[in-house]
């Protein structure tokens, strides 16, 4: 491993993809189509953005055909300090996106010396999800939320994406993956302009249950082994990942509003 | 029949050391220095936007002085090594020593194989998790590596700075004691320097993952008065 030196028409400047292509290590190219039901996939992702912040909640399912797979994984990860990304989608490139991404915002905060804008984080992601429409048109699709805290205009922002690196900005609310629409719904029913970051937390959480209650690809909270859903905050403070002790007695609350026994 | 020109190669590699050195000789000085929580990096640097002093890694950090261009290119070349790295590996497989190696590498085929020698003198640190392993990495422009644990300074009358932060450096202080201590050593006794004229970072044990922070505006002045 020499050191990267390049000369200056081909350098790749802040752009670590640009780095990986001429180190020869570039996007991976699928040549034929995946059977969907071979493909292990990641499902319920859901964010709401709140008076000073987003809040971002994912359940820990992954599927494989009609199996689980993984009980136990994370859909919800840091971009950065004041970032936050969500994935659904084909698990094993979801994961490697959030890798990219994360790597992609880090590095190019080293290489020029101040990070990027929010717009522009979103714009890099949007850009990564066209690069991967070969992949996705195999059956590789991978659908993320992007949310973070912009010092620029003070306040939280959410955006969704879809496969082909469409970038739409949401105001109030979006759900993504296979349990999304039931999310979302409950999300639409409870949301109101003047949420605080506690009362979104609850609807992230009942609409995580709900989602979890009528698609089979989608994990309720699972007391027996102690796995509750992954739900994390940003704000100006940044980006806070919820304990798991908190999600579980907000999930107790929920049962027992919902009538059941705790 | 015109004869070739000779230089012995004792005349031209010493030609090439004296042009790198006068280089680096008329720019500011820097050092870096270990202290109880972590490294500290500290540049007399009057620009608030062309850096001396830079984030590598998660535990590595980077200070470089003579020709800015030079050692800026070096920055950038570091940063991809180390991210690079991190990514085909994992980011405990990313150290301060193969960096070091590979700046060297570079320096040194620069030095041998090219006309004009890079004027630049580098250092490379890296926070150990434990108290007492940091390392830095001092790298002169032929290439020459030299690790210690204590101090290293580069850059314009190295050897009289050197020789005042001897007198001052301890490996227990902490982050103001080894502040005044370096800021002391880069200004001399004939001169005050203020944070302006400073450019102050440090990579410590308490930061988390990402353990470079800039110390600047009035956190710098607090430390200081």
């Amino acid at each position: 491993m020499t050191l990267p030196l390049f000369i200056p028409g081909d350098d790749p400047g802040p752009n670590f993809l640009g780095l990986l292509d001429r180190l020869g290590v570039g996007a991976f190219k699928p040549t034929g189509a995946f059977d969907a039901a071979q493909i292990t996939h990641g499902t319920t992702v859901v964010a709401i953005r709140y008076a000073n912040g987003v809040v971002m909640a994912g359940d820990r399912r992954a599927t494989t055909g009609h199996l689980i797979s993984h009980r136990s994984i994370e859909k919800v990860f840091p971009a950065d300090s004041y970032s936050g990304i969500a994935i659904a989608g084909a698990a094993g490139p979801a994961m490697q996106m959030v890798r990219l991404f994360q790597l992609q915002l880090e590095h190019y905060e080293k290489v020029e010396g101040s990070p990027l804008s929010l717009d522009g984080k979103a714009n890099q992601l949007s850009q990564m999800l066209r690069n991967h429409m070969p992949a996705a048109m195999q059956g590789l699709g991978v659908v993320p939320l992007f949310a973070g805290y912009d010092a620029r205009q003070e306040q939280g922002r959410l955006f969704q994406f879809d496969m082909t690196g469409g970038r739409y900005e949401e105001r109030d609310y979006a759900a993504t993956g296979s349990g999304g629409l039931h999310a979302s719904t409950v999300v639409k029913l409870r949301h109101h302009g003047g949420i605080e970051a506690d009362e979104a937390i609850d609807v992230v959480v009942e609409a995580l249950f709900q989602a979890a209650d009528e698609d089979s690809a989608t994990g309720g909270p699972d007391p027996v082994r102690g796995i509750y859903p992954v739900i994390a905050t940003i704000t100006a403070e940044g980006f806070e990942r919820l304990a798991d002790e908190d999600v579980a007695s907000r999930t107790s609350t929920l049962i027992s509003r919902l009538g059941g026994a705790s | 029949m015109s004869m070739p020109m000779y230089i012995s190669p004792e005349q031209l590699m010493k030609d090439k050391a004296d042009y790198a050195r006068k280089g680096i000789a008329r720019g500011r000085a820097a050092i870096g220095c270990t202290y109880a929580d972590g490294v500290l990096l500290c540049a007399e640097n009057p620009s608030n936007t062309l850096r001396k002093v830079s984030e590598i890694y998660d535990r590595i950090g980077f200070v470089g002085v003579g020709r800015y261009n030079e050692f800026d290119q070096l920055r950038i070349a570091g940063v991809r090594h180390a991210d690079f790295k991190g990514y085909s590996f994992s980011r405990d497989d990313v150290d301060a020593r193969s960096l070091a190696n590979q700046y060297a590498q570079a320096l040194g085929h620069n030095f041998t194989h090219e006309i004009k020698p890079l004027e630049v003198e580098m250092l490379v640190a890296e926070m150990s998790e434990e108290d007492g392993g940091d390392q830095l990495f001092h790298l002169l422009y032929d290439g020459t590596v030299m690790d210690m644990t204590s101090f290293v300074v580069i850059g314009g009358e190295a050897d009289a700075i050197r020789e005042r932060l001897e007198a001052t450096w301890s490996r227990e202080a902490d982050l103001s004691a080894a502040l005044s201590s370096a800021v002391g050593a880069l200004a001399g006794p004939d001169r005050a320097l203020v944070g302006d004229d400073l450019e102050v970072a440090i990579l410590a044990r308490q930061n988390g993952r990402r353990a470079f922070r800039r110390i600047e505006g009035d956190d710098l002045d607090a430390l200081l008065a």
